[in-house]
């Protein structure tokens, strides 16, 4: 029976990342990086009709243009016509239409309401917005758990690849925010209350994070292609871990992927920003990693439910570039060599991933 | 020779009864859980009837024991309540002592109170019961359940409009498969409410009276709320535990029409690839299946494009088939575990649910399905079909064991 230790590695042979930096850009790696007092970090826009249609654009969303674009640079970058699947995550689906179809609900009691934006309020829209512009027929799933949705359509691609039903899957993770959710966040007090500079995110102790939004996505191959960033090599979820044994879970997952510790070149965590999530990982950082470069993003891009696809692109990019950029770094020491990444995230501390991404 | 998974628990909540042994009384009896509305607060009241679950959220909460737990949404609820008869159903006797994963199934989520928050909310930021919001999204109603269920292992939640639990099953199946988990409660779960109720109202794809799937004079669908839930165990933990089998999950598929974002394509290309695979991975022939419980919405264009789909499949040897919906409505994210259920009770008892209400053929097919309950059947093979918006199309083979 397979398990992680003989699953077959991922190639990741395309990128395309939509984020508050400039990231769409491949042949640029966070060389300029946005520094700005904000509680949300909105995604830098792009001229979305250089990737879509014009009559189709105008109906669109933020989400759908994002995760559309992304799907679309990321398929350009690997030279990919035809994925043999499209596979996301996200956590809100598009909540902008969602909130508009509900408002316009409310305010017209139930009249005078026009489809588009029930129409696109769908969690899957995306996906289906990538295979209408690629007419792709195939294997095409949107998972939809908070913290795992990307996490999710990531096993997914695991498992398609090594049962050997998927040669090339278009991977994604994708959420935006609104003023309206961000407001619920705020009062919720998932998000700081005042702005701090997002470069500056740690030494502030205010309660919450920095919102944040992104779409990634991954062209991930069962065998090499012409360009490889990286291979994920295993991946783990666990749900509403006690925070004393989360080290103990870490290092039984890297036993089963076939690594020591001393493997693992550099951690990228989650942190992002918001004191008491942040704790959960200080056993980890200051024990099982003590003295191991570490590193992290969500100043980068803050905090959703799919932020750790951002934290994927981050390896793959570190991977591919061999080298770490100062603004991620958490601990001084820039690790001599890159071949193993481990990136442990979570969301809220309910849901726990860890991914391990490796050198071609 | 591959992995292969069976069904060993069933539970389902549905409007035409609070359990499986319930619907299936309904079921034989032919009768339908289609009504006027009675629990949905909408203006649409006196327009469009629904199928809905004949329990308030408060009598849900007191189902589960969780009087209480003010927070937990309707979707939450029903979804517990079908997944514990699922458990039980399958005779778990320690939830964890496999690896056992809950893959569901929303497409709504927690919007029963977010439309609540969003009243007050809209008017001013400040306002609105935050415990109204803070279970909007999908993930939510999943983690409940697991909760509930006391589930340690993988858990994920899928959304995939109309497919989205038949989505959960296959993932499922796949999982086991793969050796990533032993055994998976899947299924999915949605409440009705003004959100949907609506967004169908601006698609003029809503029956105003009950709706008539596969009939000449069909008028759309009629919205229906419920959750269902199969238990899906690998061979070995189902030769481990010396298990009762229900069934086996023979075959599954998934393909998407790239046709429009709502409408399917007139060829019916997305079905009848959804169907192929699911028929290609179970090696089985088109004429071995013995009954289609069909998607059958309802309206013009899921019934023509599926209809003619599966004219292509099975050509002039079309077996018998009906749409359930006629009895349950279209529970949405539900709907494909809601009819995996059904079609585990077809192979069991070896009896065929009706579509009921059919009249008139439609005039560009040659099919149409069978309006009484057929009994004393030997059903070996059932497909079983599930498609949704974003031209997401999923097909289920469920087959008799020996």
């Amino acid at each position: 029976m397979k398990n992680e230790n003989s699953m077959l590695p991922l190639y990741i042979t395309g990128l395309g990342n939509i984020s508050p930096q400039k990231t769409w850009d491949n042949s640029h790696f966070l060389d300029e990086v946005t520094s700005v007092e904000t509680n949300y970090l909105r995604c830098q826009d792009l001229n979305y009709k250089e990737y879509i249609a014009g009559d189709m654009v105008r109906r669109m969303s933020r989400i759908i243009k994002m995760g559309v674009t992304a799907g679309k640079i990321c398929l350009d970058d690997a030279e990919c016509t035809m994925p043999d699947a499209i596979i996301t995550g996200t956590g809100l689906g598009c909540i902008e239409d969602t909130e508009k179809f509900l408002t316009n609900m409310i305010r017209n009691n139930e009249e005078f309401l026009t489809p588009t934006s029930f129409i696109q309020s769908t969690h899957n829209t995306v996906n289906a917005q990538i295979a209408l512009l690629l007419k792709c027929h195939n294997y095409n799933f949107t998972y939809v758990h908070r913290g795992f949705s990307f996490e999710s359509a990531l096993l997914d691609s695991f498992i398609r690849i090594n049962s050997g039903e998927s040669g090339t899957i278009l991977l994604g993770g994708m959420d935006e925010m609104t003023l309206n959710t961000f407001a619920i966040l705020q009062r919720l007090g998932q998000t700081k209350r005042k702005p701090v500079n997002n470069l500056g995110l740690l030494k502030d102790h205010s309660r919450g994070a920095i919102a944040g939004e992104g779409a990634a996505f991954f062209l991930l191959s069962a065998n090499p292609g012409a360009k490889n960033y990286a291979k994920i090599e295993a991946l783990d979820t666990f749900y509403k871990p006690d925070t004393d044994k989360i080290p103990a879970h870490i290092s039984a997952f890297l036993e089963r992927s076939g690594k020591k510790i001393d493997e693992i070149d550099l951690v990228i965590i989650g942190m992002s920003g918001d004191p008491a999530n942040d704790k959960v990982y200080d056993d980890v950082r200051t024990h099982l990693f003590r003295e191991k470069p570490q590193a992290w993003f969500k100043h980068l891009c803050g905090e959703y439910q799919t932020a750790s696809s951002f934290g994927l692109w981050l390896a793959a990019m570190i991977l591919k570039n061999g080298q770490v950029p100062e603004t991620v770094r958490l601990e001084g020491v820039n690790p001599g060599k890159l071949r193993n990444i481990l990136i442990y995230n979570h969301y809220r501390n309910l849901d726990h991933s860890l991914m391990l991404v490796s050198s071609v | 020779m591959p992995q292969r998974v069976y069904i060993t628990g069933i539970g389902i909540v549905s409007s035409i009864g609070n359990d499986a042994g319930a619907a299936f009384t309904s079921l034989v009896e032919e009768k339908s859980g289609i009504a006027g509305i009675t629990l949905l607060d909408t203006s649409l009241k006196d327009k469009f009837p629904l199928a809905e679950v004949k329990m308030t959220t408060e009598e849900l909460l007191e189902n589960v024991g969780c009087g209480g737990k003010k927070n937990l949404t309707r979707t939450a609820l029903l979804g517990m309540i079908a997944a514990r008869e699922a458990i039980g159903s399958a005779g778990f006797d320690n939830i964890n002592e496999y690896r056992t994963g809950l893959i569901s199934a929303t497409t709504v989520g927690g919007m029963d109170r977010s439309e609540n928050f969003y009243k007050e909310f809209l008017g001013d930021p400040k306002k609105g019961h935050l415990i109204d919001i803070v279970n909007h999204d999908c993930g939510d109603s999943t983690e409940r359940i697991a909760d509930f269920l006391g589930i340690k292992g993988f858990i994920t939640t899928i959304s995939t409009a109309c497919s989205s639990s038949a989505n959960s099953i296959m993932f499922g199946a796949q999982l086991i498969k793969a050796g990533f988990i032993d055994r998976v409660i899947a299924g999915g779960t949605d409440s009705v409410t003004k959100f949907t109720l609506n967004g169908f109202n601006t698609l003029m794809i809503l029956d105003k009276n009950v709706c008539r799937p596969f009939d000449e004079n069909r008028a759309g669908l009629t919205l229906g709320e419920g959750a269902a839930y199969v238990v899906l165990e690998s061979e070995k933990v189902v030769k481990d535990q010396n298990k009762k089998i229900l069934a086996e999950l023979a075959g599954y598929g998934n393909a998407n029409d790239a046709y429009h974002q709502t409408a399917s394509s007139p060829e019916g290309t997305g079905a009848f690839l959804a169907m192929q695979n699911a028929l290609k991975l179970s090696g089985l022939k088109p004429e071995e299946i013995d009954y289609v419980n069909v998607h059958g919405t309802g309206t013009q264009n899921n019934d023509l494009s599926e209809g003619i789909a599966l004219q292509k499949i099975f050509g002039e040897k079309m077996p018998p088939f009906s749409s359930t919906k006629s009895y349950t409505g279209h529970t949405l994210g539900a709907a494909g575990a809601v009819e995996a259920v059904i079609s585990v009770m077809s192979i069991n008892h070896g009896i065929l649910f009706p579509n009921l209400r059919f009249e008139t053929p439609m005039k560009e097919i040659s099919i149409a399905p069978f309006t009484k309950v057929m009994r004393g059947v030997e059903v070996r093979n059932i497909l079983s079909n599930s498609f949704g918006f974003g031209g997401n199309n999923s097909t289920l083979i469920i087959s008799k064991t020996n």
